[in-house]
């Protein structure tokens, strides 16, 4: 199987999440190999999600929690029900 | 999907059984998922904050229609996506919502930006605040429906079907949907990636300069 560029970038996301089946992944990796254009795609979006996932990109506000638990406890104190 | 573990099934009866005040300890591992999960649809610090104590409250009074066959943490965040979407609509304004209309009629050019320049290994790009905010900056820009399930398995890291099931939609769009968000992303965070490292002299820079 001999792949465009154009094709790699369709399955840039399902090889990321290692979704592929073994012929369209092993068509894609010999693309690679050879194709820099790609490799650079590739790289900067797998960069993007590890950035994405790492714990400092989203941070909690200063007090959310003692906040968030006192509007709790105030509720469950009032006789809250779970229902 | 995995179901709730046997710890949160044990602490859930316990608070339907009336030691209400355990609830604080059923949600404690989830403060930064309800609040990023909302956070990252509103957009705004203070409404997520509020929409993250909301979910909660919901979640409390609610608690025993939670049957068990999802993971505890999948309910508390289609509470949390319900309570996102619901803000955002409320914020939302006319013009907005025409823009929002056109972007979803559209079909959309989902290719992602080209670069050969640019190798910046990520532990690197981890160290740049900027490079962050321009991430959360971008992310805010996705429409809606792409954001949501971004946020979802690429902040969240829900599985697919986590996510298909929080959104109410099946797992097809769900990847499809996924592929598209990146996409956009990659886009708009080409130019501060690529401006990081210095441009190396190559024979493909000439056709994309």
């Amino acid at each position: 199987m001999k792949l465009e560029c154009k094709h790699v970038w369709e399955h840039i996301s399902g090889y990321l999440d290692q979704q592929l089946d073994s012929e369209l992944l092993a068509a894609i990796e010999k693309h690679l190999e050879t194709c820099e254009v790609c490799s650079a795609i590739l790289d900067s979006t797998r960069n993007i999600l590890v950035l994405t996932a790492d714990d400092r990109t989203y941070e909690l506000p200063l007090g959310y929690s003692e906040r968030l638990h006192a509007r709790l406890a105030r509720l469950i104190s009032q006789g809250g029900e779970t229902g | 999907m995995k179901a709730a573990t046997a710890n949160e099934s044990a602490l859930i009866a316990r608070i339907l059984g009336g030691e209400t005040g355990l609830f604080h300890e059923l949600i404690r591992p989830y403060e930064k998922l309800v609040y990023v999960t909302i956070f990252a649809i509103v957009k705004n610090e203070a409404d997520a904050e509020d929409g993250a104590q909301e979910t909660m409250i919901n979640a409390f009074r609610h608690l025993s229609s939670f049957r068990g066959e999802a993971k505890f943490s999948t309910w508390l965040v289609t509470i949390a996506m319900n309570e996102a979407r619901k803000r955002l609509r409320k914020a939302k304004v006319s013009a907005e919502n025409s823009l929002e209309q056109r972007e979803e009629e559209a079909a959309g050019d989902f290719t992602p930006a080209v670069l050969t320049d640019w190798r910046e290994v990520p532990l690197a790009a981890l160290e740049r605040k900027e490079l962050r905010a321009k991430l959360r900056e971008a992310v805010g820009a996705l429409p809606e429906k792409y954001r949501e399930v971004f946020v979802l398995r690429d902040i969240e890291e829900l599985n697919q079907e986590e996510t298909a099931s929080a959104l109410g939609i099946n797992v097809t769009l769900v990847k499809v949907r996924l592929h598209r968000a990146r996409m956009m992303l990659q886009k708009l965070l080409v130019p501060y990636l690529k401006s990081q490292a210095p441009a190396r002299p190559g024979v493909l820079r000439r056709w994309f300069s």
